[in-house]
């Protein structure tokens, strides 16, 4: 399999596709370098990825880490709060995205446009077309896709994975943004 | 009604009292004399007539385009390649090539039902005549045709009437599609307000046709007692000879029910059917029976049950015509849209083709003549039931495990999935012998098949998942209450004043396909909570029949727990697709019924007021056609805002307001002429949710608008704020932008939400008579 295929195989890129994320290091650089990054959390968070483990719960810490202001999009901000964690905001992800396409948005704090939005837990097909929407309308924002399944219209994105793999992806990313 | 469409050109003309020069009169194309209403602006509507009313709209619903693929393939100077807003050979841009798409989408749905209305019309002038009256409801329905009235300014009374109007739509819609051709429109906004063009076109096509089988056939006529139908694949008897039908028009169904009448055979066969078609035969004929939404067709046809498949037009699936072989079972197709590639046997002599279907000597025939689909389809059905012995294509359990043991778990099948069901680990336990997994993917199936194409070893999926929820199928017995076709006027009358004051929360209307992102049940879900809730919920085509695919507690459906009438806590079907005019006809009636605001061709003023005034919102959870798109924009014009499941989204393009921007969201006061903040009521025009529960959040905050009343909208913030918490739990960030005094809060959440009006630093603002029209406004009262 070639490592950058969509994973729902008819939904082809176009001719920008994402480039691989070869290794965790790259995403943990592309949050540190950014000044306005954005995580967009999806409401497949909410399935387990171990027996005793929920994505969520990784997303979790990887904001923390990262400091990296959280939209918790559909029904799911709840989740977080049981958790304790208070994501920046609850929007639908049609909504956010049309606010990132949006160069004179003010972001959800008034200190101006992000620079980089990372996704996470949408729909597969949900996720390629907004971030297609953002590759197309706002150019100025770098994208990744921290899926599992490989993201064509993402700037970056993982390749398809296993879902240990994946999981051991993310643990690195969260240590990564751990270490000073 | 008469038709005038005089042109006069005079170059000079020289009289005794004086000399007319270049003198040229247009007189308009149809008067009716005897309709003493005053015509508005806008009869029969150019393509640009309404372009203000829809720049307004997408001035607050900017469109946001989502694009779904990156090239033009529409010319030979491409392929195009338009990332990042490059400009294409032609010069077009990423939102314009987006908007064009959505444009030809909404033209193909409009076509569909315009096609579908003129074969109807034909055949009912060629059969009734032209003469034979419009009759929709009896003395019930006085307006009886609303969006006719309201888009063109003509009242029909006759089927003929409806021939003029159908003239009209089929003109505009070949505008709309010749715009949409390489190097001719430019702007989005322009496509878009052809899309809005499109929808309304759209909806007269669905009223015309709808009013005209109703009349003719007798539908019920706005009946809120309609009879409750089986559906299901258990409410078939398949003891019987089973004709099944599938598709939108109904003629020639219509024909065998009669031949079977009329031969005193309609208790000795069985005629069930899928989509609208199936609405619409038990619009008919109440013994006819429903399998369920176009997703049912191929599980219900390997099922073996069906004896002889009579397929019309639209949402038919492409390979029926193989599926049916591998059953054994003919195919009549009956549409000149759907030839399938069978032989033309329109004029061949019955006895002959009814010979050849049953040798099997052909798989199938093209007959474009009703009449003679009803003979041949009963004839052929008695004599190929016994032969069949409803063979089907499902394969024994213990088959099913051996093959299974084949998968190579390389996951094209879960790859292929539009919703990427867990396949491949029920296939492997299937190989192990336990079809649990198999059958749990049954309800959330969407029948479309690609997986068993993905399928490297040739495992035969969908025909496993049913064989694993054989039983399960079996049983599904459910009652659904047959189409009842148009709101009565008395209903508009009782429940007018509570809607446009706010008191009923909203009108909740639940259409469209099937394309479900996790199986209908999400449809039942939100149909019968908002019925709780006291919401009037009206359904229509693929919905209607998810929605009544479930049983409460005492094993009801929902159509049994509801009523049936246009009521708070009501569940209402329309009927097929084209009964979605009976949707748009309630909230323009209300308009002229509790308004009394004129209607005729007075376009712009009535979405007006629906869109300030008529708490509306449409639901395509499961939209995937562009009919679905087409009906969709319709509404969108009208001020009725749309919310569609997450496979909406490739639609490419929603129509979102941005409910921060203040700027956006006033008002005219018709009273005064000042401009006052009204919120972003409703706060989207095109909305696609990624869940049952956003969806179902959205759906009640999209019922609020500028004209609720302080209790109306206590009532509705209610709804809002309690859904809320249950489904997100949480208090939504935005309450404060839909109190607009301290009356608006509810009085159990007051304490709760005065905090957060502080917090916010909350204004109170006035309740306007809003209008996004300054023609409406009155002029102020000298003091």
């Amino acid at each position: 399999m070639s490592l950058a295929e969509s994973w729902q195989r008819a939904e082809v890129g176009g001719p920008k596709k994402a480039l691989l994320i070869t290794k965790p290091a790259v995403v943990v650089t592309m949050i540190k370098k950014a000044k306005r990054p954005i995580l967009i959390v999806g409401s497949g968070v909410l399935d387990k990825v171990a027996k005793d483990k929920a994505l969520i719960d990784l997303i979790i810490q990887l904001a923390q880490k990262g400091k990296v202001p959280v939209v918790a999009t559909a029904h799911i901000v709840g989740d977080f709060l049981k958790r304790n964690f208070k994501p920046t905001t609850s929007m639908p992800s049609v909504d956010i995205v049309n606010r990132l396409v949006d160069g004179k948005w003010p972001g959800l704090d008034g200190k101006g446009q992000y620079d980089l939005a990372l996704f996470i837990g949408l729909p597969y097909y949900m996720e390629w077309i907004l971030l297609n929407a953002l590759k197309h309308f706002a150019q100025s924002i770098k994208t990744v896709s921290l899926d599992k399944t490989y993201q064509p219209n993402a700037s970056w994105s993982f390749s398809n994975l296993t879902v240990e793999d994946w999981i051991q992806n993310l643990e690195e990313i969260i240590d990564k943004l751990g270490a000073e | 009604m008469s038709k005038k469409d005089v042109k006069l050109k005079i170059k000079e003309l020289k009289t005794n009292t004086g000399v007319i020069k270049d003198l040229e009169l247009s007189l308009g194309k149809i008067v009716d004399e005897s309709w003493k209403e005053p015509l508005g602006p806008t009869a029969f509507p150019s393509v640009t007539a309404l372009r203000e009313w829809d720049m307004k709209l997408l001035k607050r619903y900017k469109p946001f385009y989502m694009p779904f693929c990156d090239m033009c393939c529409l010319c030979t100077y491409g392929k195009c390649d338009l990332t990042g807003d490059k400009r294409g050979a032609c010069g077009i841009n990423m939102s314009a090539q987006q908007s064009r798409i959505v444009l030809l989408a909404c033209c193909i749905g409009t076509a569909t039902h315009l096609g579908h209305a003129r074969h109807m019309i034909d055949h009912l002038i060629e059969k009734y005549g032209r003469r034979h009256p419009i009759d929709i409801g009896g003395l019930n329905v006085e307006i009886e045709a609303p969006i006719v009235r309201l888009v063109c300014g003509v009242k029909p009374k006759t089927l003929g009437d409806l021939e003029d109007i159908q003239n009209y739509a089929e003109s505009q819609l070949t505008h709309l599609l010749a715009s949409t051709h390489t190097g001719q429109e430019a702007d989005n906004l322009d496509f878009e307000s052809k899309v809005l063009q499109a929808g309304m076109i759209d909806h007269v096509a669905l009223e015309i046709a709808d009013i005209a089988q109703v009349s003719a056939y007798g539908f019920p006529k706005a009946d809120p007692d309609a009879p409750l139908v089986g559906l299901g694949f258990g409410a078939i008897d398949i003891e019987k000879p089973v004709i099944m039908v599938i598709g939108h028009n109904v003629v020639p169904s219509i024909s065998i029910i009669d031949y079977l009448r009329d031969n005193d055979l309609v208790n000795k066969v069985e005629v069930c059917g899928l989509c609208c078609t199936a609405h619409d035969i038990t619009r008919y004929e109440k013994r006819a029976k429903i399998v369920g939404p176009i997703s049912w067709q191929l599980r219900f046809i390997r099922s073996g049950v069906p004896d002889l498949i009579v397929v019309d037009e639209q949402c038919v699936r492409c390979d029926v015509l193989d599926e049916a072989q591998k059953i054994k079972a003919p195919v009549i197709a009956t549409s000149e849209k759907n030839c399938a590639g069978l032989p033309d046997r329109t004029h061949d002599a019955v006895d002959d083709i009814v010979a050849d279907l049953v040798s099997g000597k052909t798989p199938g025939a093209l007959i474009l003549n009703p009449d003679k689909v009803g003979e041949v389809a009963a004839k052929v059905v008695t004599q190929v039931a016994p032969t069949r012995k409803k063979f089907k294509t499902l394969p024994e359990v213990q088959e099913l495990i051996e093959k299974a043991k084949e998968c190579k778990k390389c996951n094209e099948c879960i790859r292929a999935c539009p919703n990427m069901m867990p396949i491949t680990d029920a296939i492997t336990a299937a190989g192990k012998g336990d079809l649990t997994k198999l059958a749990e993917l049954y309800e959330l199936c969407v029948g479309c098949g690609r997986c068993e194409h993905a399928c490297s070893v040739g495992i035969p999926i969908h025909s496993f998942i049913v064989k694993a929820a054989e039983k399960q199928m079996k049983e599904e017995k459910f009652l659904v209450r047959s189409g009842r076709g148009a709101i009565q006027d008395v209903e508009i009358r009782n429940v007018g004043s509570p809607i446009v004051l706010g008191e009923i929360p909203g009108v909740v209307a639940i259409v469209g396909c099937a394309n479900f992102p996790k199986g209908g049940k999400e449809v039942a879900d939100i149909a019968t909570e908002f019925a709780k809730r006291r919401y009037i919920v009206v359904t229509s085509g693929c919905s209607a029949m998810s929605a009544a695919m479930y049983k409460d507690e005492e094993g009801k459906t929902p159509y049994e727990a509801f009523s049936g009438a246009f009521e708070a806590g009501g569940i209402v079907n329309v009927g097929s697709c084209v009964a979605n005019s009976h949707i748009a006809g309630a909230a323009i009636k209300i308009a002229m019924i509790f308004a009394k605001r004129n209607l005729r061709a007075n376009y712009e003023e009535i979405a007006d007021y629906i869109y300030n005034r008529v708490g509306a919102v449409g639901v395509a959870w499961g939209a995937m056609s562009q009919k679905a798109a087409a009906i969709a924009s319709g509404f969108w014009r009208l001020g009725v805002p749309v919310v569609v499941g997450p496979h909406g989204s490739k639609y490419r393009r929603m129509l979102l307001g941005r409910k921060e921007n203040e700027e956006d969201w006033y008002v005219y006061d018709a009273r005064t002429g000042d401009k006052v903040y009204v919120g972003p009521a409703p706060e989207h025009l095109f909305y696609a949710a990624e869940t049952k529960e956003e969806a179902m959040v959205m759906i009640a905050k999209l019922c609020m608008r500028p004209n609720d009343t302080t209790r109306g909208r206590a009532i509705k913030l209610t709804h809002y704020i309690d859904l809320h918490k249950r489904l997100y739990g949480t208090m939504p960030d935005d309450v404060h932008l839909f109190v607009r005094n301290h009356n608006d809060i509810p009085i159990t959440m007051k304490d709760e939400i005065v905090k957060i009006l502080e917090e916010k630093g909350w204004k109170e603002t006035r309740i306007p008579d809003p209008t996004l029209l300054p023609r409406l406004i009155r002029k102020k009262k000298e003091e």
